[in-house]
Parts: C-alpha cells; sequence; structure tokens
C-alpha cells in the first residue's frame, strides 16, 4: 500500500478520450494491495480498457464479492457503481442489477476463491444464464485476503509458500466457463497488458456473458519456485494462442496485416476482433475444438492465453426471457400494472 | 541503447535540472529543502561555497536554473491558470539570505592559513577577482586586488541600483571574502599589463569586466550631447551620487537589463514620462521577462520595432527623437531581419535620452607585446574551461572573458580560474579538471517511509511581496522587493519536487511486475524490448518528447527487455519505489558538489 496519493501531475502528452476524459480520469482510490500484486496491474488494464471505449464512468456497474481481488474495483474507475457483496454470491446480485437495469456495463471482478470455492454454484449459473457482463476472475491460486490457503484452481502438486504440495485437482475456470456456456472466454496474464487490454475491451463490447481468467501473481504468498501462479511460471510457461486486436465498428482499419496471419470475427454490436495468429491454426469459434485444445494444453502443462471460445451472435439474459428494451427500473405504474381488465384477459386465458 | 551508467556523476546531475543549468552548479534543492525545514545558515552556507554571493544573487541573479526547472514541464495548465511556472529558486536563496544567523555565519567562514608565499594579482574587484581570491586565500595565497572604483564589488556596486540591490548586502559579503585575511585591496586603476607582470606576481588574473558602453551614432548626436547619456556611465554616476536628477520626459534606447535599470532608475530621479524604445520586437528583447514586468509595473511603457534615425534638437538644447519604423522579415533559413515597415516615421519628445545598445569589452591597458593573444572580436584566447591565456601565467574570467554575462557566471568563471591558477602553481596539468564530489545516501526510512517530503504539492508558484508603487518610486534607495516571509518561503520551497532524490534501478531483483509502470503518476516507466534511441523514445507509455532529457535503461530482467525510463517529466515522488515489491527501484540522494581550488590538486 502507499501512504501519499498518487499526485493529480500528469504526462503533458495525455489526451482526452471522445467522452472528454483522460485516462487518469478512470482512476480510482490508491491501492491497499500488497506492492506488486498482479491485481493492481488488472486494475490498471481495465482503466486503460475504460478509457480506449471512451466509457462513461457513471454508466459502468462494478460488482464483487470477498478477496484482494473483490477489493479491486475500488482502485478503478472511481466516478461508477460498486457493489461490494458477500462472499462468492457476486453473480446473483449482478444477474438482479443487470435484469433491473440492462443499460448499464456490469464489470464482474472476483477471485479464485471467491469464484472457485464458496461461489462455484453462482459462478456455473450465472454463465448458463448468458448474463450480459464482463467477468473477471483475478487468479493467483490463494485466498490471498486470509493469508494464501491454497484455493481451488491451484494445481495438483504445485508448492505452497510454507513448502506443502497441493493433492486437490484444480478448477480450470476457462473449461467451466465455456462448458457452462458463457458466450466469450479468454485467459490472459496480468503481466502482459499488451494481450489484456485489447481482451477486456472486447470483452466489454460482447453482448452476453464473458468471463476473463487473469492470472495474477500474490507477490506476498504465491510468487516462490514451485508455485504455478508466480510471475516466473506463468511467463515461461505463457503459451499464447492468437492477440486480440479490438477494433471498434466505426473505427478505420490502419493495419495491414500478412494474408493468412489473421481471422476476424465480427461482435454483434459491429466491433471486430482481428485475431493475429501466434503459430498454430486456431478458431476460437469452434467450441468444441476451444475446450479441447484447453484441456490438451493443461495436460502438456502449458498456461494456454488468448481469446479461446467466442459465439459471435450470442444470445443474453433479456434475449432469453424476452423482456422490454427498457430498463425496468424505469418502468412507471402504468407499464407495471395495466390494470383489472388485462388482468383478467390473463386469467381468462388461462382456464 | 547501452545500459545507463549511473556511477558517471554527470548522469543523475543532469536530472537535477536547476543545478545542471547553473553555471556554478549550486545543490539547488538541498538548499531549498533546508530553507523548508527553517535551516536558512545551513541552506546559505550551501550557497556560499558555490556561488558566493548569495544575498546577491538571491535578488540579482539572472537565474538560468529557473528557465530550466523542472515543475515548469509538469505543471498540469488546469491546475495553475495556463501558466506552468518554475520553482522561484532565485528568491528562495534571498530567504537563505535574510534569515541566516548572522553571527554564527560570521564566525563558521573560513580564515586563511600561514601564506604559502605565493602572489596573486587580481585586476578588477568584480565578482569574478572576488571569487578567485576567496578559492586561493584559504590555500595561503597572497591575493593583491585593484580596482579603479573606491570599493570591492565592481558592476554590482557600480551598476545594479540599490532599488535592487542595498548596498549593505554588498559591504556584508564582500567582507566574508576579505575577512578571510591574505587579501589586500589597492584602490588604483592599472594602465600597463606589463608593469603588473613586472611586479613578481606568480600569476594575474584579470576580472576588469566589459566595461564600455556602446553609443548612439546618428545625425545631432554631438549637437545633444548634454542630454544624451551612456547608461553604464549614468548609472554609476547615479550610484556613486554624482547624478541625482533627470529630466521630465526621458527616452531609454535599448532592451537589455541595462536599459531596464536605466529606466526604472530615472523614474525615480523626477521622469514622470519615461519610456523604452526598442528597435527589436517586444518578445526579443533581451531584458528577463521579470524585469520587462517590473519596468511596466512603474508605468513605463515599452515600444518596439523602433529605430533611432535623428536626434533633434533646438539651441544646443533636445527636442526628442526621431525613429523609423521597421518590421521583421524572415529569410529561407528562418533568419529574421529588421526591414522599414513602410509606415511614417515616428517622433517622441524628450528631455533626456539613456543609450543603453550594448557594452563592450576594451582592453586597452594590455599592451600588444604582454604575450597576450586576442581574436578578432577583442576578446582574449582562452582556454575554454581553464581560462589560462597564451601568457600562461594570466588567466581571465567574468565579463573580461567572453563578453558580458552576469554574476553568476563571473562566480563559476572565478572557481574555474582559481583552480588553474592552484594547478598551474603547483605544477599540474590545468587541462585536468577535478571531478566532482558524489555523496549518495537511500532515502528509505520505512516501507512507506522516505527522509524526503516526497508528496508533490500543485500550489502554483508564490509572488515575492513588493513595497508600495508610489512609496517604492519616492525613494531610489528603498528596496522594492520585500522578500518571501518565512511561511511563503516554506510554502514555495515544497513545490520544488526534489530532484536530486533519484530513481536508481537494481534489474537483476524486478520481477517484472509492472506495479512501477502502473503508480507513476508521469507514465515514465516502461518495460520493452531495447531498441535505438530515436524508435525508443516513440514506443513508450507515453512519448518522450524532449530529447535534452535522458532515457534510463536497465537491463538484467529475466526477459531480456530493458527497463526505460524517461528522466524527463519524472516527479521524484518515489511511488515506483514504494510499490516495488522487491527493492529494485530505490530513492537515492544523490548530493552533487563541484570541487573548488582546495581540493582540486592531487597533492592536497
Ligand atoms: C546596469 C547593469 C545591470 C546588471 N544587472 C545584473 C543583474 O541583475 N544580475 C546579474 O547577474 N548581472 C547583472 N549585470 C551584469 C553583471 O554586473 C556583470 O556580469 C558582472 O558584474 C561581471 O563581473 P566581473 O567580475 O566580470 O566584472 P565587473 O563586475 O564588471 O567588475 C570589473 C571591475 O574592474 C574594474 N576595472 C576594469 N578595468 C580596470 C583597470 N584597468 N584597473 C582597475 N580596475 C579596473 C571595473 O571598474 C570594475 O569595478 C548587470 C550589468 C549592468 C551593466
Ligand atoms: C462467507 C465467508 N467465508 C469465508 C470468508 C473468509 N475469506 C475472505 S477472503 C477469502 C478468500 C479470498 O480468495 P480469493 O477470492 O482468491 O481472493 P484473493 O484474496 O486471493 O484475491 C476467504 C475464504 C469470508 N469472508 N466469508
Ligand atoms: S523542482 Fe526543485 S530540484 Fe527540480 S529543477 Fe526545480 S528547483 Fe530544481
Ligand atoms: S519517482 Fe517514480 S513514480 Fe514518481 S514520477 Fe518518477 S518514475 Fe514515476
Ligand atoms: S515494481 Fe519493482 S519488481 Fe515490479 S516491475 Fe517495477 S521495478 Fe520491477
Ligand atoms: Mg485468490
Amino acid at each position: 500500500m502507499t501512504y501519499i496519493a498518487k499526485p493529480r501531475l500528469h504526462h503533458p502528452s495525455l489526451v482526452k478520450n471522445k467522452a472528454g476524459y483522460t485516462r487518469r480520469d478512470y482512476e480510482g482510490a490508491v491501492s491497499t494491495l500488497c506492492a506488486g500484486c498482479g491485481h493492481d496491474s488488472i486494475s490498471a488494464a481495465i482503466i486503460q480498457a475504460c478509457y480506449e471505449l471512451d466509457i462513461l464512468p457513471h454508466q459502468v456497474a462494478k460488482l464483487s464479492g470477498i478477496g484482494c481481488s473483490s477489493k479491486a474495483p475500488t482502485y478503478f474507475v472511481g466516478a461508477s457503481h460498486g457493489f461490494n457483496t458477500v462472499h462468492g454470491r457476486m453473480p446473483s446480485v449482478m444477474t438482479g442489477a443487470n435484469l433491473a437495469n440492462r443499460d448499464l456495463i456490469y464489470m464482474g471482478v472476483s477471485g479464485d476463491g471467491d469464484s472457485a470455492s464458496i461461489g462455484l454454484g453462482q459462478f456455473a449459473h450465472v454463465m448458463r444464464r448468458g448474463v450480459n457482463m464482463t467477468y473477471i476472475v483475478m487468479n493467483n491460486g490463494v485466498y490471498g485476503l486470509t493469508k494464501g490457503q491454497f484455493s481451488a484452481t491451484a494445481d495438483k502438486g504445485s508448492i505452497s509458500k510454507k513448502g506443502v504440495a497441493n493433492s486437490d485437482s484444480s478448477i480450470d475456470m476457462v473449461s467451466l466457463a465455456i462448458l457452462m456456456g458463457a458466450t466469450f472466454v479468454g485467459r490472459s496474464f496480468s503481466g502482459d497488458k499488451h494481450q489484456l487490454v485489447p481482451l477486456i475491451k472486447a470483452a466489454m463490447a460482447h453482448k452476453g456473458a464473458a468471463f476473463l481468467d487473469v492470472i495474477s501473481p500474490c507477490v506476498a504468498f504465491n510468487n516462490h519456485a514451485g508455485s504455478t501462479k508466480s510471475y516466473d511460471y506463468v511467463r515461461e510457461h505463457n503459451e499464447a494462442l492468437n492477440r486480440v486486436d479490438f477494433i471498434e465498428g466505426r473505427e478505420e482499419i490502419t493495419t495491414d496485416y500478412e494474408p493468412g496471419t489473421v481471422t476476424t470475427v465480427q461482435q454483434h454490436d459491429g466491433s471486430l476482433l482481428r485475431l493475429r495468429k501466434l503459430g498454430e491454426d486456431y478458431d476460437p469459434s469452434d467450441k468444441v475444438a476451444a475446450m479441447k485444445r484447453v484441456q490438451e494444453g493443461m495436460h502438456a502443462g502449458e498456461v494456454v492465453t488468448g481469446l479461446l471460445y467466442v459465439d459471435p451472435s450470442p444470445k443474453d439474459l433479456h434475449d432469453n426471457l424476452n423482456t422490454i428494451d427498457a430498463p425496468l427500473n424505469t418502468l412507471e405504474a402504468a407499464e407495471l400494472c395495466p390494470g383489472t381488465s388485462a388482468l383478467d384477459r390473463i386469467n381468462a386465458g388461462l382456464r | 541503447m547501452k545500459p545507463t551508467d549511473i556511477a558517471n556523476p554527470d548522469y543523475f546531475h543532469k536530472v537535477v535540472d536547476c543545478q545542471w543549468a547553473c553555471p556554478a552548479h549550486t545543490p539547488v534543492p538541498e538548499y531549498i529543502r533546508l530553507i523548508a525545514h527553517g535551516r536558512y545558515s545551513d541552506a546559505y552556507m550551501i550557497n556560499w561555497k558555490s556561488n558566493v554571493f548569495p544575498g546577491i544573487l538571491g535578488r540579482t541573479c539572472d537565474r538560468p536554473c529557473e528557465p530550466a526547472c523542472r515543475r515548469s514541464r509538469v505543471e498540469d495548465e488546469t491546475l495553475v491558470k495556463g501558466k506552468k511556472e518554475p520553482v522561484a529558486i532565485c528568491r528562495l536563496k534571498r530567504v537563505a539570505a535574510d534569515y541566516k544567523d548572522d553571527d554564527g555565519i560570521k564566525a563558521s567562514m573560513p580564515k586563511a592559513p600561514a601564506k604559502n608565499g605565493k602572489r596573486i594579482a587580481c585586476i578588477g574587484g568584480g565578482p569574478a577577482s572576488l571569487t578567485v581570491a576567496r578559492d586561493l586565500a584559504v590555500l595561503g595565497y597572497e591575493i593583491v586586488i585593484y580596482d579603479q572604483d573606491p570599493k570591492l564589488g565592481g558592476f554590482i556596486r557600480t551598476q545594479i541600483p540599490h532599488f535592487r540591490l542595498p548596498e549593505s548586502v554588498i559591504d556584508e559579503e564582500v567582507a566574508y571574502i576579505t575577512d578571510i585575511g591574505n587579501i589586500e585591496f589597492r584602490h588604483q586603476r592599472v594602465d600597463s599589463m606589463k608593469k603588473i607582470l613586472g611586479e613578481g606576481y606568480d600569476a594575474v588574473f584579470v576580472g576588469s569586466g566589459a566595461p564600455r558602453g556602446r553609443d548612439l551614432d546618428v545625425p545631432g548626436r554631438k549637437e545633444a550631447a548634454a542630454n544624451i547619456h551612456i547608461g553604464l556611465d549614468w548609472l554609476s554616476s547615479v550610484s556613486f551620487g554624482h547624478i541625482s536628477k533627470v529630466g521630465k520626459r526621458v527616452i531609454v534606447l535599448g532592451g537589455g537589463n541595462t536599459a531596464m535599470d536605466c529606466c526604472r532608475t530615472a523614474r525615480r530621479l523626477g521622469g514622470e514620462d519615461v519610456k523604452v524604445i526598442v528597435r527589436s520586437g517586444f518578445e526579443e528583447m533581451k531584458a528577463s521577462p521579470w524585469e520587462k514586468e517590473d519596468a511596466m509595473g512603474e508605468d513605463i511603457p515599452i515600444l518596439n520595432m523602433l529605430v533611432p534615425k535623428e536626434v533633434r534638437h533646438e539651441g544646443g538644447k533636445i527636442k526628442g527623437v526621431l525613429f523609423e519604423k521597421v518590421k521583421a522579415e524572415y529569410d529561407a533559413k528562418g533568419r529574421r531581419s529588421l526591414v522599414p515597415s513602410g509606415d511614417p516615421d515616428e517622433f517622441y519628445e524628450c528631455d533626456d535620452v539613456l543609450v543603453a545598445i550594448g557594452q563592450e569589452n576594451a582592453f586597452p591597458w594590455i599592451e600588444k607585446d604582454a604575450g597576450i593573444e586576442f581574436d578578432k572580436w577583442g576578446l582574449p584566447q582562452l582556454g575554454e574551461t581553464t581560462l589560462q591565456s597564451t601568457n600562461k601565467t594570466v588567466f581571465f574570467g567574468g565579463d573580461a572573458a567572453f563578453g558580458p554575462k552576469n554574476i553568476i557566471w563571473a562566480a563559476a568563471h572565478g572557481h574555474d580560474a582559481a583552480i588553474s591558477i592552484h594547478k598551474f602553481l603547483q605544477g599540474e596539468n590545468v587541462e585536468e579538471r577535478p571531478a566532482p564530489g558524489v555523496n549518495i545516501v537511500s532515502q528509505k526510512m520505512g516501507i512507506h517511509e522516505w527522509s524526503y517530503d516526497n508528496a508533490p504539492t500543485i500550489d502554483h508558484r508564490l509572488k515575492v511581496p513588493h513595497r508600495a508603487k508610489q512609496e517604492a518610486l519616492k525613494d531610489i534607495m528603498a528596496e522594492v522587493e520585500l522578500g518571501f516571509d518565512p511561511q511563503l518561503a516554506f510554502k514555495e520551497a515544497q513545490r520544488c519536487l526534489n530532484c536530486d532524490v533519484q530513481t536508481v534501478f537494481t534489474g537483476n531483483l524486478c520481477i517484472e511486475c509492472d506495479a512501477c509502470v502502473d503508480i507513476c503518476p508521469m507514465d515514465c516507466i516502461t518495460f520493452t524490448e531495447n531498441g535505438e534511441e530515436k524508435d525508443l523514445r516513440t514506443r513508450l507509455n507515453a512519448p518522450a518528447i524532449n530529447p535534452t532529457q535522458d532515457l534510463y535503461i536497465g537491463n538484467d530482467l529475466k526477459t531480456g527487455r530493458a527497463m526505460v525510463k524517461d528522466e524527463d517529466v519524472c516527479l521524484h515522488c518515489g511511488l515506483c519505489a514504494e510499490r516495488c515489491p522487491t527493492g529494485a527501484w530505490d530513492m537515492r540522494k544523490y548530493y552533487v558538489e563541484m570541487t573548488h581550488a582546495e581540493h582540486a590538486c592531487r597533492k592536497q
């Protein structure tokens, strides 16, 4: 943690985006996390993404559970809505909020403990339901806030700071999310903003359940030799399948790509995802192939990263429930209570 | 790019923009911190060692440090109403002089040791000679200073008006030097260099200044001579009390600081309608912006783009001056020339004209066969840093060396010449210059505690209080600036960013967590593939737009990337070091101090 607040002085070249804000305007309070925590880097990536997307801060709702990771929303996009919920219960609060006001941009921030241990059930259901959100797990393999016990995502055989090996099988959040029906799934690393920022932008533009598993080393309890979530381990085992260039619908495409090196996916909102190939051929729109590739990577000891699965035409909770376009919280008594005659008609239809 | 060699004392010295820009390399941030702590005497002594005349310079310095100050690059326009301003470095120096413990300072001043048997003549008693005298007297040299004027101080005493610099301040700081001992003042004009060389001195230092004011050459100049005065001569006559009034309508010709002193002096001697008229544009005037501001504040208009054409007179009495209007024209290379604008000539009535259109060197007393070569501009041929002339026993400094400059340059030359003289007389190679002393101290006191005040303030530059105008104009001896009081001084001192507290990077400790990158308010730090400087500058987190400032390159990283830090806009806030989990960043104070004659010889 830091005693002095980040000074308001800034680089002279800092520019305002279309929303009239500089990148610094998307910051939040000064972080109280341990110096060097990966979570802070992810916060910085979210700040960058929101700035680049010209997002209006007051249209963002940040929801989180409990944990160091779940504290992180305080440290980015200060001028937005926030809800620090109960441990593992962020998905249900998020679902409710999203139902009530579909117009906000929902960002769920959680940890591997919050989402894969106590909150595993809620995690599965929020993905199945296709809540339109960006759900980020800051994955450090431990319960950071409670001093570093192994979490459910710790790899079997990885060694704790005290030297004890983890004997349980690990939960792979990416596989689970794909399996449960998330329509945008990626993995990245807190130490690689070039990969992470465009992924966050693409996820935020995705109209459906978007999930990002971001490996985020815990410097205090899980950054030693023998850990599979340390800076060194992730860097050595990172197997990036692609690099995303996120292109907003109205932007002109200026980058030239070598033929055959790029796959383009157009999302529902018109935004383009240009996936630069980094080696093998990989088609992220093939769900079965994606699950296979992720599992293979796990067996080979790779940390497979990149945009792993995307359904370009997803359906979200509101589509499935066929709700009206207006946010429910804006409906007035007249619309919510159409009167006795309408009730009578409905009742008659059920007789 | 190659990894930065931080063992080279110049590397971090350059980061301290003010100190690097100061000709005498005064350790500015150190004295500013001491002022903030109320340790005025310590702040004074740091200045005294480096620039010899803190009380004088704190009122009059040309302050090349201020345009260089980092603060003016990093302030946020919206917080300071569009005007990014440097720290008031110069006026803080005066605070140290005003609030120091005078008796304590006096008692701690050095005293001359036993004479070492070598004698040195200094020609001229200005700041350059006084610095040489100070640096060498403490080493046992016997110094004889010659000056044609009755008191020591040179132009500081005879040219700078007392409403800018009270004489008591000059007396005090001259006395700190002469009280050292082994310094003799002879009130005597030197008419022959050969005669001096014949008097058995071991070395001669020429600090005779640039004493000649350029004259006006237009029709009517001679006829109206009674009311046309050369600025330099006029100002010294005022200083000596020979002149105590001037006509009601005064025209000052020229756009330098001498012109500003002339017009403000005229306002105090009865001039009611005083105007400055310059050939160039207002912006290109040589006078410092603050001098122009002060003059205009005293109801003195500055008219520009007017070239004097003729002095009109009647019966030996001046009527006024006729000017031709000019405009600026630029050639293909962007060089400016002033050409007639075609507008009708303008005539301004006046009772007196003060000519302040330039200052020249003159050495009529140095014989052609004294072994001292001059160049085609009449300046002595000197070693650039040694200041040694072609006669190996004769050294130059101050305005006499490279033409008119200012006091701080005179002091810097004095130090350099003293080193050369000492080395020369000790039989050492004068070309080998002593390296500066560097003292490095980590500022870390605890996990989040630093032994300097690391939080940058967002306060706008504070103004020095002035005497009320009516009062100031009534009395030529009344000092206009009243100086900061301790509260204002503290507030202004807090604006300093402590640029001498350096960010020091140790690559093999870094785990590349990006914490420093994310926290840095100025986006100074980038981890990226190394490359050529030009290319690197464009692909950092924020572009490195100021090529005069270095990129700090750190290596030894596990990923093989380089740590690239743009020194340009770093606030020295220490947040990078505070967020770094491994101590790969540390905040270390690099106290750089120039080596003066005292420690310049290997034999010592
Ligand atoms: C009007 C005016 C205002 C100025 N204001 C400022 C200011 O605000 N800040 C600033 O930094 N600088 C200022 N300057 C410039 C500054 O005064 C000089 O740059 C500085 O004094 C030079 O110091 P010096 O030691 O080289 O010589 P000087 O100070 O010029 O001293 C030389 C001395 O040598 C004497 N001398 C010369 N020839 C002989 C001889 N043959 N025999 C005996 N004695 C001799 C002269 O009488 C003089 O006393 C000003 C200059 C002028 C003209
Ligand atoms: C209902 C409940 N059970 C247990 C806890 C204790 N607890 C606090 S944080 C935490 C785990 C957090 O781990 P994770 O989500 O991975 O966050 P991290 O701190 O690692 O970022 C636990 C078990 C709690 N706060 N509430
Ligand atoms: S901020 Fe302070 S240390 Fe930095 S250049 Fe300005 S005066 Fe010097
Ligand atoms: S001290 Fe560190 S954090 Fe502060 S501006 Fe400089 S590089 Fe950035
Ligand atoms: S905070 Fe320290 S360890 Fe982390 S990247 Fe910066 S220098 Fe390296
Ligand atoms: Mg965790």
